[in-house]
């Protein structure tokens, strides 16, 4: 993994994964090491996502490094026309690595094309973002004491959410069976269940979930954006079958985990919180970590 | 009979490559694709012939050229079925199929609009996925293109 960009989850095989996942854990145990003292890495983020910045920003931090860069597109020079390459190439003089977002996607794995340090892709429009993933992976691998066998509800806008496809990608080297909860227009892509296929792997689809949930290890809930739908009465119509509240929780398997990449707008119901089983906050938690993971073994610090 | 008015409408080379089962609506872009409106070699083409088995296809003859397979290869996306008449002395010395490459750059446009190959000076690059009904992965984006949606560059 040393020097080499990340940008795709693909880019990782699942030995380079569970390294990933394994480093993670000796920083969960111990979250302050001065591994990155005299480096800089360069945070670019071409639009705004405070939530992911604030992690790198805490991991880096947390490794003794020091950050520049910026926090959305209006504050960078982007704004005067300047082309990505050149960006790109200018701040790769300054940094020892780069974590960037940006609306365009494939964004990332031209920036490093032209980057003479490694980058990683904190997010290129709906395509990729890989931490996420391996921050998703850690979580599952955290909660259920393993990875592979396991029932993974994927919950809401599986049409566009990039979340969900690097998340079933990945899942396809552990065995996962996948149940596919969606609205009719927000279904899973044809290419990603040939994908399923290839790899032998056992899924479903479902409208509603109320009446399975009692064989989930894992729900993954993700926002159901109105926008995406082409018929406002549709939205309307099928909007409460993708909400969790608490209630629904009450049959369901003692080591269910409900995961969520945030922001959550109502898809789960604040009553959901207090269980045993919301695991979103500690998830958010665990990016901080699994983050610390990449950098040092990308700059070579750890392997 | 019939063979030699077909004759007559496309003269012979005696040295070069003929492509042949082109269809006549990709003509212009097999053209472009091998960058024949940028080389000085004499060039005969004739387009909307009566083809069996493509309806209307074309053809094209360059004397004295020869393409390496990667470079013809480049256009099985505008004419999978053609194909290749390798001429010398008049005589056909070989026959030769093109065969979808693996990978390839340029020649189409990514189906994304958001991609950045669409929104930047990046020239495209695809990971050939189904020879059959050819369809490709961006290199950049990650998203599949297919025959339906193909648009040539």
């Amino acid at each position: 993994m040393k020097n080499r960009s990340l940008i795709s989850i693909n880019d990782y095989s699942k030995e380079e994964i569970l390294q990933v996942l394994d480093l993670a854990v000796k920083f969960e145990q111990n979250p302050s090491q001065e591994l990155l003292s005299g480096k800089v890495i360069a945070t670019l983020f071409f639009e705004p996502s405070t939530r992911t910045r604030l992690s790198f920003e805490s991991a880096v931090n947390r490794l003794g490094g020091k950050i520049i860069g910026f926090s959305d597109s209006a504050s960078s020079s982007a704004t005067k026309g300047e082309t990505l390459k050149d960006t790109i190439k200018t701040v790769s003089n300054y940094s020892d690595l780069i974590v960037m977002r940006h609306p365009i996607e494939g964004s990332a794995r031209y920036a490093s094309e032209v980057s003479t340090v490694p980058i990683v892709n904190a997010g290129d429009g709906a395509n990729q973002h890989p931490t996420q993933t391996l921050l998703d992976l850690y979580s599952i691998r955290k909660t259920q004491g393993k990875l592979e066998n396991l029932n993974l509800f994927i919950v809401g806008d599986l049409k566009y959410g990039r979340t969900v496809h690097s998340l079933l990608m990945a899942m396809a080297h552990f065995n996962a069976t996948y149940y596919f909860i969606s609205p009719k227009e927000l279904r899973i892509p044809t290419e990603y269940k040939m994908y399923l296929d290839q790899h032998n792997l056992k899924y479903s689809e479902h409208a509603d979930f109320k009446d399975i949930v009692d064989e989930a290890d894992i729900i993954y809930m993700t926002r159901v954006q109105k926008e995406r739908f082409s018929d406002p009465i549709e939205y309307e119509k099928t909007k409460n079958a993708y909400v969790l509240k608490n209630a629904m929780l009450q049959n369901t398997r003692n080591n269910l985990r409900v995961l969520h990449p945030l922001p959550r707008v109502n898809e789960i119901s604040t009553d959901v919180d207090d269980s045993e089983k919301a695991y979103y906050f500690t998830q958010a938690l665990n990016g901080v970590y699994t983050r610390q993971a990449i950098i040092s073994l990308i700059l070579g610090l750890k392997n | 009979m019939a063979k030699d008015v077909k004759k007559l409408k496309v003269s012979a080379i005696r040295n070069g490559t003929v492509i042949d089962h082109i269809p006549a609506n990709n003509l212009f872009k097999v053209i472009n694709i091998l960058g024949l409106d940028h080389i000085d070699n004499q060039i005969t083409f004739g387009t909307n012939l009566e083809s069996g088995k493509l309806g209307s296809k074309a053809i094209v003859k360059i004397s004295d050229k020869y393409f390496v397979d990667e470079e013809i290869n480049r256009i099985a996306l505008a004419a999978p079925q053609a194909k290749l008449n390798i001429i010398r002395n008049y005589q056909v010395e070989e026959k030769k199929e093109v065969i979808v490459p693996d990978e390839f750059s340029g020649i189409v446009k990514c189906v994304n609009p958001t991609c950045i190959t669409n929104n930047d000076d990046v020239k495209t690059k695809f990971r050939v996925i189904s020879k059959k009904e050819v369809s490709f992965k961006c290199h950049y984006c990650e998203k599949i293109t297919d025959q339906e949606h193909m648009v040539f560059i």
